[in-house]
Formats: structure tokens, C-alpha cells, sequence
């Protein structure tokens, strides 16, 4: 008893939000996934837009080869900006409650217009420099979270698998890295 | 390319709506839970990543299995390889220290626009940044590198 107890409250430390809204969101992600693969016979990732977008504006060749497929792929980001502000509309405003959803502590609410819109409190230099690293480690590294994490796992590639477990395991030590130098958000 | 099926770009647009409503949903579009999960304070992240693994993986399993196209382009159900070399992790550990640095990854990025985050611009302004700087540098080095097209 005293030990299940004890069990149950090492859970719920290592779980704070619990773990519905995690599991519900992954199931959405992959169900987004799935419909555009039915459709079109195509594993979409996120960080080909990057690319993708570029050859609009530049004539390298890197981002030519990409010319096919970037109009798709700005409709596909398109939707995932809408259905990020589909989400604030709904569950995040309140107009939509389930139990499943944990609202949690982080960052700032604000409201326009009556939908409740989210702010992250992580300093600006952090989110421009890590981006620049994630722009130039995706593109060379062949994917990001969904290209290798979602599609690449989801078919079992063995690159796939290798990708995640690097670009997890680097996080993992830099995040720590940055919490020890003290900072913090 | 031309000629895609009329529902292509729609169908495309529903799918990328269900995703980006998903990233918000688990709380991925929000740089602070993905450091809190990096740091151990919150080991929910991982059920997003292989949740959403898990049921694509279902999907690109069964469905080669019941028809041989894709009704909107014709394209065979096959799995899209890529190949394994070096790049994967060189670039897998710059996008790691990246990651870890700033807690958003492209598509989180792009839903986190859309909850709100204005924030987040800062971001992606990087990432274009960091995705220009590698292609320019590329482009120039090996110019003739074969198109291992990239599906994601």
C-alpha cells in the first residue's frame, strides 16, 4: 500500500499535466499525417517548407530541386498556422472543455477579439538562434520531429530512428546545459 | 505536377489543420513544455512523438496492403527510405543542440504562430536563416549531388 502510494506520487511528478493532452495531440498529429498519406501516397514533414519557400525567392540550386513539391507545402503549413489558431479558438478560449485537456501554467494568455491567443515567456535570443541551428541541422540532417519522429519512425527507418535518437539525446544535453548556466525562461 | 487532382491542395490543407490543431491540443507549440520535458520536469512529450508514429505507422502498413495508389496523384503506397549516412547525424545533432536551445522544432513552430505566439517569429526568421545558410553553402559545394528527394 505505502509503496504503490509511493509509486503513484513519483507518476504524478514525473507527469504534471498528466498525460491525456500529450496522447490526444500525438493522435491528431498522426491523424493529420494519415489523411494527407491516404490522399496523396505522401509522408509529409514540416521542414521541407523551409526549403521549399526558399525557391521562391532564390534560384540555388539546393532549393530548386524543391520547386515540384512547394506550393503543396506552403498549403500544408498554411493549415497547421489555421489549426494551431483552430485549437486557441476552441479549447484553449474555453468555448470547447474536455477532460482531457490540461490547460497547464506556462507562458502568457491575452486575448483578442474574444479567443484566448498564448504568448511563450522563452527569451527571443533563444527561440532566433535555436531556430537558425534547427533551420541548418533539419535540412542537412534529412528531417525534423515529424519527417524522422513521426513518418520516419511510423515506417520503421532505420535513418529515421538513428536521427531521432541524435537530435534527442543532443537536446536533451543542451537544454540541461542552458538550465545550469542559470538560464531560465 | 500540373495536372494534380482538384482535391490534392485541399485534402492537403484538412490534413494540415487536424496537425497543427494537434501540436496545440499537446501543448508542443509551446517552447516552455518542450524544455520542461528536456530537463525531466515533464515526461509527456514523448507520447505526442510516438503516438503520432504509432498511428501514421498503422497507416503506411495497412494501406499498401488494400489499394496500390493514392486516388489524388496516382503515387504507389511505398515506404520513402532515406538513405543513412553521415549528414543524418551531423545535422540530427545541430537540429538537437537547436532544439534544446530554443524548444521549437518547424511544425510546432508554425502551430505556435497560430495559437498566438507572435513570439515565435524569432523562430522561424531562424530557421529560414539556418535553412538558407546550409542550402546556399550546398549549392556551391556539390552542385551535382543527387536528388534523394526529401519527403518531409
Amino acid at each position: 500500500m505505502a509503496t504503490s502510494l509511493v509509486l503513484l506520487q513519483a507518476v504524478a511528478e514525473l507527469f504534471p499535466n498528466g498525460i491525456s493532452r500529450y496522447a490526444v495531440g500525438g493522435l491528431l498529429v498522426g491523424l493529420g499525417t494519415v489523411v494527407i498519406y491516404v490522399g496523396t501516397g505522401i509522408p509529409a514533414g514540416a521542414s521541407t517548407f523551409l526549403e521549399s519557400t526558399l525557391s521562391y525567392v532564390s534560384d540555388q540550386s539546393r532549393f530548386q530541386r524543391y520547386v515540384g513539391s512547394r506550393d503543396w507545402r506552403v498549403v500544408f503549413t498554411a493549415g497547421i498556422v489555421l489549426g494551431g489558431l483552430a485549437f486557441a479558438a476552441t479549447v484553449q478560449s474555453g468555448v470547447v472543455t474536455t477532460s482531457l485537456y490540461e490547460p497547464g501554467t506556462t507562458g502568457t494568455l491575452y486575448e483578442v477579439a474574444g479567443v484566448t491567443l498564448w504568448a511563450t515567456d522563452v527569451q527571443p535570443w533563444r527561440l532566433f538562434f535555436g531556430g537558425i541551428l534547427v533551420g541548418i541541422g533539419t535540412r542537412i540532417g534529412k528531417g525534423c520531429t515529424s519527417g524522422h519522429g513521426v513518418c520516419g519512425v511510423g515506417s520503421a527507418s532505420k535513418t529515421s530512428l538513428v536521427g531521432v535518437a541524435t537530435f534527442l539525446t543532443v537536446a536533451i544535453g543542451t537544454a540541461q546545459v542552458v538550465a545550469a548556466l542559470g538560464v531560465s525562461p | 505536377m500540373a495536372d494534380r487532382h482538384p482535391l490534392f491542395k485541399p485534402l492537403v490543407f484538412v490534413g494540415g489543420l487536424i496537425f497543427g490543431f494537434g501540436l496545440g491540443f499537446s501543448h508542443m507549440a509551446r517552447p516552455e513544455v518542450v524544455v520542461n520535458f528536456l530537463l525531466f520536469e515533464d515526461l509527456g512529450l514523448p507520447f505526442v512523438m510516438f503516438g503520432a508514429a504509432i498511428v501514421s505507422g498503422v497507416a503506411f502498413a495497412l494501406l499498401p496492403r488494400i489499394r496500390d495508389a493514392a486516388p489524388l496523384t496516382g503515387d504507389p503506397y511505398e515506404r520513402r527510405l532515406k538513405p543513412f549516412d553521415r549528414n543524418v547525424l551531423v545535422g540530427g545533432a545541430v537540429f538537437g543542440v537547436g532544439w534544446g536551445l530554443s524548444g521549437i522544432c518547424p511544425g510546432a513552430a508554425y502551430a505556435s504562430l497560430g495559437v498566438g505566439n507572435v513570439t515565435i517569429l524569432w523562430a522561424l526568421g531562424g530557421m529560414f536563416l539556418g535553412a538558407y545558410a546550409q542550402g546556399y553553402w550546398r549549392s556551391r559545394s556539390r552542385a551535382p549531388e543527387a536528388a534523394a528527394a526529401g519527403a518531409d
